[in-house]
């Protein structure tokens, strides 16, 4: 069976303009200006387009909460600041496409009338970033970006912002905090992005990937990208997998592709045969999967839902049967306690405190009180955040409680043996 | 003081930004580059140029990991330890770097040639174990790999 790729493409040099070019390169951009901006949001809202960040809301959806009329610029933030544990989709945009991207920002410009698009690159990328700025150079030469695009009078700018290493910057908020200069916290919701986003002003925030996928829609239109994958969230996903596999990697694939047959069939199965005893589906902060219940399960969001997990950014980690899980939820824990960005005390401290139960357990000191503690702040974080980072931090927890209960009872401090009654010497003597 | 190419940098970024404090972030990478890591006089002097707070320029350089606030080796090797690594030895790599270079996570040798930084995850999660040395991704890591790559460090 051959599978459709519309992002990664077997083209060789796709990341040259020219290369690009010959394979109908910019040519959804040019049928985009020939058509009415809110045509182009209708486009893309029938074609179902879920946002490929990790929320899946509907991208036409969120383009048309942008006021038509705005005496304020509005603004286009690209959001590649891609630093979930376990995601490594857009730097391969960056590297194999980055046209492809570069079109779709433009074209989400003109849909909403936008003249300025910020694409949020994460500070450690310095290689992708300065790939992109090629091909970004290159696409204005072209007068693909600029001015008076395919002379049809639209104008629109793109620029690079380099961000300097914070996780919490991938959330849109804390982004456009970042691009404003300040220190990447996030903003109390509403208002939202589409009413007060970037300075004030009107802001949409897509990810990397959403926005490769706008050329596709248009380039086959949106019924045939609607009819791909699973229907209530079409499209090719790009699957990011690691830990335990023979073949790490990126492979697009359909959305509802089964989790095993990515696992066996792409990524060539577990090393030594080994039986898996867990699986994170889509990126760390995703709920947790045991090994035994992996069978049937497709990779879409619906699918996801129902057994109690999310496709997130489909950042698959595998951990084969002599994984020690523990220590892996340990560190993820201290990856989120990490990139807290302390404005919400449940998230600053539960973190904290939730590693140094953890840590108990890994040292062999944690009893089973200590289980029921976890969760108690995993509970209490959960939900009582600005940001989402709270929440994800909690996830792996309450899921990994539920699913590996035993993980902890193995480890628990064992109890000193009793000691036995000795009496006193004087009452030994009285009692013989 | 920033050289007279980065001085011009600087009006071109101006360019791209409606306010000044939008230039925090570049204008401090720029600093970075140029003179290796952020020192307080450097915090001054960045705030001096964008006309703002000193305050705001330290809050802002100690929010994000990769602004060094000290002087780093000329190797920065900076180890991913996070899940997608750890799976795949990224504990062991690190023990051999500082087994290796004679040095703890955080520190710096002796000859201010390396030093070794412990990182959050760097997405490269299918080439792990990773380390970043400087800008640049130096992935799918053994010791014999890490071993050749230490040597060919001058």
């Amino acid at each position: 069976m051959t599978t459709p790729k519309f992002i990664l493409p077997d083209i060789p040099d796709l990341h040259r303009i020219e290369v690009y070019e010959q394979h109908h390169g910019y040519q959804a951009l040019r049928k985009a200006l020939g058509m009415k901006p809110n045509d182009v949001i209708e486009e893309v809202k029938k074609s179902n387009l879920r946002g490929r960040g990790g929320a899946c809301f509907p991208t036409g959806l969120k383009w048309s909460f942008m006021p038509k009329q705005s005496t304020k610029p509005k603004y286009l933030c690209a959001n590649g600041d891609e630093s979930e544990p376990g995601t490594f989709k857009d730097r391969q945009i960056f590297e194999f496409n980055p046209h492809l991207f570069i079109e779709g920002s433009v074209i989400a410009a003109y849909a909403m009338g936008i003249k300025a698009i910020y694409v949020y690159v994460r500070g450690e990328y310095a290689k992708w970033v300065t790939m992109l700025q090629h091909a970004i150079d290159d696409a204005y030469a072209h007068n693909y970006i600029g001015s008076n695009i395919f002379g049809s009078g639209f104008n629109t700018e793109l620029y690079i912002h380099k961000g300097a290493g914070a996780y919490i910057c991938g959330e849109e908020s804390a982004l456009m905090n970042s691009i404003e200069g300040d220190r990447g916290y996030p903003r109390v919701k509403p208002p939202f992005p589409a009413q007060y986003g970037l300075w004030g002003c009107p802001t949409t925030i897509n990810n990397i990937e959403t926005l490769a996928n706008i050329p596709v829609i248009l380039n086959i239109g949106w019924e045939a990208f609607s009819k791909i994958g699973a229907p209530k969230q079409p499209g090719t996903l790009l699957y990011g997998i690691s830990g335990h596999v023979n073949k790490p990697g990126v492979y697009e694939l359909p959305t509802g592709v089964l989790l095993t047959d990515i696992i066996y069939n792409y990524a060539g199965g577990v090393p030594s045969n080994k039986k898996i005893k867990a699986v994170i589906p889509g990126g760390s902060s995703t709920m947790w999967l045991k090994g035994e219940e992996i069978d049937g399960v497709k990779m879409d969001a619906d699918s996801l839902k129902a057994v109690g997990t999310s496709i997130g950014t489909a950042g698959v980690i595998i951990m084969d049967e002599d994984t020690d899980i523990l220590k892996v939820l340990t560190r993820i824990t201290h990856f989120y306690y990490h990139e807290s960005c302390g404005q919400c005390t449940p998230c600053r401290e539960g973190c904290g405190w939730m590693e140094k139960i953890l840590k108990r357990f890994i040292a062999g000191e944690g009893t089973m009180q200590d289980v029921d503690l976890l969760l108690d702040i995993a509970n209490n974080i959960e939900g009582n955040t600005i940001c989402a980072l709270g929440d994800a931090a909690a996830w792996p927890i309450q899921s990994f409680i539920k699913k590996f209960r035993g993980e902890f009872e193995r480890r628990v401090k064992k109890a000193p043996p009793e000691k036995k009654y000795v009496p006193p010497p004087h009452l030994v003597t009285l009692q013989a | 003081m920033f050289t007279q190419e980065n001085l011009k940098k600087l009006e071109e970024l101006k360019k791209r930004y409606p306010t000044t404090k939008a230039l925090t972030l570049p204008v401090l990478w720029m600093a970075q580059e140029q003179f290796g890591w952020i020192s307080p006089d450097t915090m001054k002097y960045v705030a001096e140029l964008l006309s703002l707070p000193v305050g705001h320029i330290y809050g802002v350089v100690t929010f994000y990991t990769m602004f060094n606030t000290k002087p780093v080796g000329k190797y920065h090797l900076q180890v991913c330890t996070n899940v997608s690594c750890q799976l795949r030895g990224a504990e062991h790599l690190t023990d051999h770097l500082c087994h290796r270079l004679g040095v703890a996570i955080g520190e710096t040798t002796t000859d201010k040639k390396f030093t070794i930084t412990e990182v959050e995850c760097l997405g490269s999660c299918g080439t792990a174990p990773m380390m970043q040395v400087n800008d640049d991704y130096v992935e799918n890591l053994t010791d014999e790999k890490v071993d050749k790559f230490l040597a060919e460090c001058k």
